[in-house]
């Protein structure tokens, strides 16, 4: 396979009958199937073969989806390039020098290439959201409570959520309908959604739709990006929608209140990861924290790494109100500045990413560049938000995605805007 | 310049904390990367203490049994067992 969207292709089929009877779909490779391996793109797991499926991956099958792969991923999610994988980078189809994005990238590149009717993925900091707009797909990352997490191999809890990736804003919304809804295995999920649909709002219709324009996330933007972003723009007015700028100055502080609490929450997750009830058999000799540390070496890369003691610092004696305690202050403001954005306008519009594509091999060398590329979509994750990037044309070739972001539990407005921009 | 310099100890002594055995030049990398990282997260300092109101009640179920993994099941990825237990280093 070309593309190398897949760490590992099989068939799961799912039920007879069902609103996804006869499709496929293509799964995220740190959503548990039960008998499946599931690696998380990381050497730690890459013998793990889970004994249940995720509650996402149940509703796939009693849908009547037919699961065919689990999707290449940066490992434990951790990137935005899919280039962290353990097991090789995924190309971008659209232009395979270029990355698919991530950390979902084998979900969007599948979608993209046509390996797979829909995907899902996980988005913990726009890793939904950032490949959808690389590779011109649909993604959504719903409500932080809309979708169950029970088999999501955790990285940074409070603020992950899993969502569909689709060709089209009709399909996402399909899928969501299925994976919605409370589950009593993951008590952070929310009675919003038992029977809420979505499909039906695809229906292109913004007379009066009010839009707002953070205008912290066009600033700094490439240039290309941002033309585009606006042609758009002018076309959901021509269709009798109203845009207006807004000011979230919190915003500012997003990326890197983001990265102290996810790092921070991936150190105390991937603790778990000690070599003994899974991962990988070791040579090493010692006593259990020294064999412990051997394991850990080996099999986590470098990003994880960087992450999991960067986070360990974090939280450290001396450091946790320096940058724990303030970046929960920025989470707490930046909530506040979209309660009063969204107070004003129905959605808030962006570029979904302000970059195009990167080539593969561009950004590994220097982390801080690569989480700067994550401005436009963290804010949304802090601030528990749903969000669906939509593809808005080409710069170059290339896709650019537009970002929609509604209110809490408000993924019908950003489906009904999103499918205007298809129009 | 950072408020927060690194030097390479601090990152040898955090690798401990996390449990990750590092090479040389890993700790090399990491120091420049982390100095880089931690001066930028130095932005943090300006914010501004917010109230937070949460509207969230705890989810409470009864504590009734019911099925889970098997025995069998919940050691069949662990690399090493021994009478049904996991089996680990010894831990001193």
């Amino acid at each position: 396979m070309s593309i190398d969207a897949f760490i590992t292709e099989t068939t799961i089929d799912g039920a007879d009958d069902g609103p996804l009877a006869g499709h496929t779909v293509a799964v995220k490779d740190n959503i548990s199937t039960e008998g499946v391996r599931t690696t998380c793109g990381s050497a730690m797991l890459d013998g793990y073969v889970p004994p249940y499926d995720a509650t996402v991956v149940e509703r796939l099958k009693a849908a009547g989806a037919t699961i065919v792969g689990k999707t290449n991923m940066d490992e434990f999610g951790m990137g935005t390039t899919t280039e962290t994988s353990a097991f090789g980078p995924t190309k971008n189809p659209v232009d395979e020098s270029r990355v698919p994005g991530g950390s979902s990238g084998g979900s969007a590149a599948a979608v993209a290439a046509g390996e797979a009717d829909f995907a899902l993925g996980s988005d913990t900091g726009g890793s939904i959201r950032c490949p959808a707009a690389f590779c011109g797909v649909v993604g959504i990352k719903p409500t932080y409570g809309l979708v169950s997490r029970y088999g999501l191999v955790a990285y940074a809890n409070s603020l992950e959520q899993i969502g569909p990736l689709a060709p089209t804003v009709e399909g996402a919304a399909d899928v969501l309908e299925v994976i919605a809804g409370p589950d009593e295995r993951d008590a952070t999920t929310r009675e919003a959604g038992a029977d809420a649909t979505y499909a039906d709002a695809a229906d292109g219709d913004v007379e009066g739709l009010t839009i707002g324009v953070p205008t912290e996330l066009i600033e700094g933007a490439d240039e290309r990006v941002v033309e585009t972003f606006e042609d758009t723009l002018a076309d959901l007015e021509a269709q009798g929608a109203d845009t207006h700028e807004v000011s979230l100055p919190s915003i500012e502080r997003a990326v890197q209140a983001y990265y102290v609490i996810a790092m921070s929450e991936a150190s105390s997750n991937l603790a778990r990861f000690d070599g003994v009830r899974y991962g990988p058999a070791t040579e090493a000799e010692g006593n259990w924290n020294e064999t412990f540390a051997a394991v850990r070496e080996e099999g986590f890369g470098d990003e994880v790494k960087r992450r999991v003691l960067l986070g360990t610092y974090a939280l450290s004696a001396g450091y946790h109100d320096k940058y724990y305690a303030k970046a929960q202050d920025a989470r707490a403001w930046l909530k506040q500045d979209f309660d009063e954005a969204l107070a004003e306008a129905d959605v808030l519009a962006s570029p979904t990413m302000p970059v195009l594509p990167f080539e593969l091999g561009e950004s590994l060398d220097d982390p801080l560049q690569m989480y700067l590329a994550d401005a436009n979509t963290v804010p949304v994750n802090l601030a528990n938000l749903p969000a669906i990037s939509v593809p808005a044309g080409e710069a170059d070739g290339l896709p650019v995605g537009l970002q929609l972001i509604g209110p809490a539990f408000g993924e019908r407005e950003i489906i009904r805007a999103a499918s205007a921009v298809e129009a | 310049m950072s408020e927060t310099p690194v030097d390479p100890d601090d990152v040898r002594h955090v690798a401990d904390l996390a449990r990750i055995d590092l090479d040389e030049d890993e700790v090399d990398r990491f120091t420049v990367q982390f100095a880089d990282i931690l001066s930028y997260f130095d932005a943090l300092d300006d914010v501004p203490e917010v109230d937070t109101e949460a509207d969230l009640v705890n989810v409470m179920r009864e504590d009734e049994v019911r099925d889970g993994l098997s025995q069998e099941e919940a050691l069949q990825n662990a690399p090493e067992t021994e009478d049904g237990y996991f089996k680990g280093p010894s831990v001193s």
